[in-house]
């Protein structure tokens, strides 16, 4: 068995978020302190691991490693799988949204101009899964190595290379890809954390976002040109 | 086999505005109506509540209260010479589906058209001569005037509570006010809004250049207000989820907070939902609509509703659809120019810019359109178009993002999209940033059109709506114009940077822009050069009246809103007035 296809099995972990450690850890050559992030300001208790709904191992080892890439942990905040992005990633395309709701599915299917929009038959969850599956592919032929067995120098390189459409995927578009994955993190980031991401309203601390309470007609005229600053309240704390 | 229902006196196909506007009017005239909407229903009490509306992901991300595509949806191209296909998710424009429809998600920008505006093609023919309108520029005189229809601009004010300063009253000027604006007949109902900080700092920056800023006037209700039908609206919190969302205090206007509260108590009328009108029966030879037929998506049944009065009260694009497929009207033919169904379709011009203050505490999560100010100076012709080479105009608005992090953040030009470097910037500068826009008019163009797809269907095998849609080249010139005339005022407001935004030069429907979509069933004043009469009477079927945006001979440099509800105020009063007298066609050609 080569070390491309040892299967990422979560249930060995002791915590989902060190996923992408432990299963690098597998046959991985690359030396673990190249994986490692930098210390997390705020980060929040050890989740356990959230069961998957929508991915496979595989399929959510390269979401982790691609959120936390795109979010790494640093002075602002935890990785974004601390934060919660991959799982929130995971259950939207479990949700009706990923299975296409509300989406025109008709034939014939021509690829059209960019200026027309999605065109493809897939739903958005069967979209982010042959995405992966050919980021993959490429990431192999261009390392050697699936993207989530890349040390963190590399992952950039190669997200860079997929946002530039410099990554040649062959049948799904790099970019596209690219930005579907790049625009479902920036929702787990900052979304309510309802949703599975932003844990801790990790984002919300880190802008100054106050969140729900949002009844500001009184204090318009008493903060003009003054920072308003709350405790970010989310629909959990006023369910 | 269709379920052939008994004969009401009106029904209206769709449930927004226009719809409830005039169910409350026909059913006050005595008349039983029944109103048949695609989408659920929605009540404020039950669905538009804490915290469930203050769900950034779920309205503005997910689309909650926007138009199912999976049912049906419109095809798109560029230019005629291209294969149009289906807009698969909608994204540019954003119209709305169930009660209230798009009048519940709205931002609530509440305005008037100029009296210009509404004899705009006499006017630019007196002040630059006949030969100044290019041959491709199909607009058009409204069949009626900014006097005419000033009483229903103000009757619709007072069932939204709109909030705003008046810049003109009965002739008299109003500083503070856009005094470029039409006359009113009434001071608005609410006073305005408190605006945004980065509002005043455009405001000041605009008055030093000596142009004439004024608070946005919007269906926004500022404080407690009763409106004309005595439903209490509340006042607005500034939450900063106003747009693509429900209002939870009723201080943003929607059909549900301010007309349907007494209409649901009102036993003249019946409300049908999830009901899919698919077809418009017209009988030719009798001139009338007989019925509509429907499918009820609850139980797949169809039924035939016979009714007296047939009010087209869907969406634009629906509207210019039924009357495609029921033959009302002759389709717009865009290698000949003939023909009138489908022609004149515009799409809002607008274009913004972003700028950043970095010692200026902005506090981007609150607020909403209200917070807003605007300069009028460079609208229609508030402006000497002489040696411009383009005509039409807009108004310009700056604000703060007035919403949650997911659309309220913004970085310079440049930034990376991602990693440290960007987290950094989205921290540093999320208190910090404005926002501008100018609403761009659109003087119609004969290349820009709807019609029925050859290849595409909706889900009840009906041919989807085309459309065929550029910008035009007069409609480039007269953004650039306004953005660098808006670049002006950015500089003279000193930020640490700053950035336009120019439209593209080929439009596309993948981000969002504006659901300002107009025309397609315009009216005018002889059968030959429009759909609707002026009282939006279809010149070929006298008990059917459509409604809304669609009957717009073009779009002028402000929200359509506040001008849909005016002209189905109008129009309903054509009907109780002399259509139910005498019904037959109430402009004889």
């Amino acid at each position: 068995m080569t070390e491309e296809t040892i299967p990422r099995r979560r249930f060995l972990l002791g915590a989902g978020i060190a996923g992408t450690a432990v299963a690098s850890g597998l046959g991985q050559t690359e030396p673990a302190a190249a994986q490692a992030q930098g210390p997390a300001a705020a980060a929040p208790a050890a989740p356990q691991p959230e069961p998957l709904l929508a991915l496979n191992e595989t399929e959510h080892a390269f979401v982790v490693a691609a959120v936390d890439t795109l979010i790494p942990a640093d002075e602002l905040s935890p990785s974004g799988s601390d934060c919660g992005i991959a799982t929130y990633i995971d259950r939207q395309l479990a949700s009706a949204w990923g299975g296409g709701a509300k989406m025109y599915r008709a034939g014939p299917f021509h690829k059209g101009k960019p200026e027309q929009g999605y065109q493809l038959p897939l739903t958005p969850a069967e979209f982010m899964k042959a995405g992966i599956a050919a980021a993959n592919e490429w990431s192999r032929k261009a390392y050697g190595r699936d993207f989530d067995r890349l040390v963190a120098d590399k992952r950039v390189e190669a997200l860079k290379a997929m946002e530039a459409g410099k990554a040649e995927f062959g049948s799904v578009s790099a970019r596209a890809f690219f930005g579907r994955l790049h625009a479902m993190t920036m929702e787990g980031f900052f979304s309510d954390p309802i949703y599975g991401g932003n844990r801790n309203k990790v984002s919300w601390k880190m802008l100054g976002f106050p969140g729900l309470p949002a009844t500001y007609a009184h204090l318009i005229d008493e903060y003009r040109d003054k920072r308003y600053v709350a405790e970010p309240r989310s629909i959990e704390d006023f369910s | 086999m269709v379920t052939r229902l008994k004969e009401v006196d009106a029904v209206t196909v769709g449930l927004g505005w226009t719809g409830a506007i005039m169910a409350r009017e026909l059913t006050k005239a005595g008349l039983n109506v029944v109103s048949l909407e695609r989408g659920p229903d929605r009540i404020p009490g039950e669905d538009f509540i804490l915290p469930s509306v203050r769900d950034e992901l779920r309205y503005a991300g997910r689309l909650e209260l926007m138009w199912d595509n999976s049912l049906d949806t419109l095809t798109f191209r560029n230019f005629p010479a291209e294969q149009a296909l289906p807009i698969r998710r909608i994204g540019a424009f954003l119209p709305g589906e169930g009660v209230g429809g798009s009048g519940i998600h709205w931002g609530a920008l509440h305005w008037r058209f100029l009296p210009s505006d509404f004899r705009i093609r006499s006017t630019l023919t007196e002040r630059y001569g006949a030969n100044a309108i290019a041959a491709d520029m199909t607009i058009a005189d409204w069949p009626l005037s900014f006097d005419e229809i000033e009483p229903f601009y103000d009757r619709f004010d007072k069932i939204c509570g709109v909030s705003g300063k008046a810049g003109n009253v009965r002739g008299k000027k109003i500083e503070g006010g856009n005094i470029f604006e039409g006359p009113r007949s009434n001071e608005y109902p609410n006073a305005p809004i408190k605006s945004s900080n980065a509002g005043l700092m455009f405001g000041a920056a605009a008055r030093s250049l000596g142009y004439h800023p004024f608070p946005a006037p919007v269906a926004i209700a500022s404080a407690a207000y009763t409106n004309a039908e005595n439903v209490p609206l509340g006042a607005c919190e500034y939450c900063g989820f106003c747009n693509r969302v429900a209002c939870e205090t009723n201080a943003k206007a929607s059909p549900n907070s301010t007309l349907l509260p007494t209409l649901r108590l009102e036993p003249k009328f019946e409300l049908r939902t999830r009901c899919f009108v698919t077809k418009l029966n017209y009988d030719k030879a009798a001139k009338k609509v007989v019925s509509v037929t429907y499918t009820d998506l609850r139980n797949g049944e169809e039924y035939e509703q016979p009714a007296g009065l047939v009010l087209l009260t869907s969406y634009v694009f629906s509207n210019v659809q039924h009357l495609l497929l029921a033959g009302i009207g002759e389709p717009y033919e865009h290698a000949t120019g003939k023909g009138v169904v489908g022609k004149n379709y515009a799409y809002q011009f607008e274009a913004g810019a972003a700028a950043f203050f970095e010692n200026k505490e902005l506090n981007p999560f609150w607020g909403s359109a209200g917070t807003a100010v605007c300069i009028d100076d460079f609208n229609g012709e508030n402006f000497d178009h002489g040696g411009l080479g383009f005509f039409g105009g807009g108004y310009f608005t700056c604000n703060t993002p007035s919403a949650p992090p997911l659309a309220g953040r913004s970085v310079p030009h440049g930034t990376p999209q991602w990693g440290s470097e960007w987290k950094r910037a989205t921290v540093k500068w999320y208190h910090h940033a404005a926002r501008f826009n100018t609403q761009g008019s659109v003087y119609a163009n004969r290349d820009n059109f709807m019609d029925l797809d050859p290849t595409y269907r909706d889900a009840f095998g009906r041919p989807l709506l085309r459309l065929t849609y550029n910008g035009p080249e007069n409609e480039h010139k007269m953004s650039r114009y306004l953005l660098d005339k808006l670049e002006g005022i950015i500089k003279a407001m000193a930020p640490t940077h700053y950035e336009m935004h120019p439209r593209p030069k080929t439009f596309t429907v993948v981000p969002y822009q504006s659901t300002h979509n107009t025309g397609g069933t315009m009216m005018g004043t002889d059968p030959k050069s429009s759909v609707v009469n002026r009282y939006l009477q279809a010149w070929d079927a006298h008990n059917l009246f459509v409604e809304g945006a669609s009957v717009f001979p073009q779009q002028h440099g402000y929200n359509p809103t506040g001008t849909v509800g005016a002209l189905a105020y109008w129009s309903a009063q054509a009907i109780t007035t002399q259509y139910l007298k005498n019904p037959g066609p109430l402009v004889h050609a």
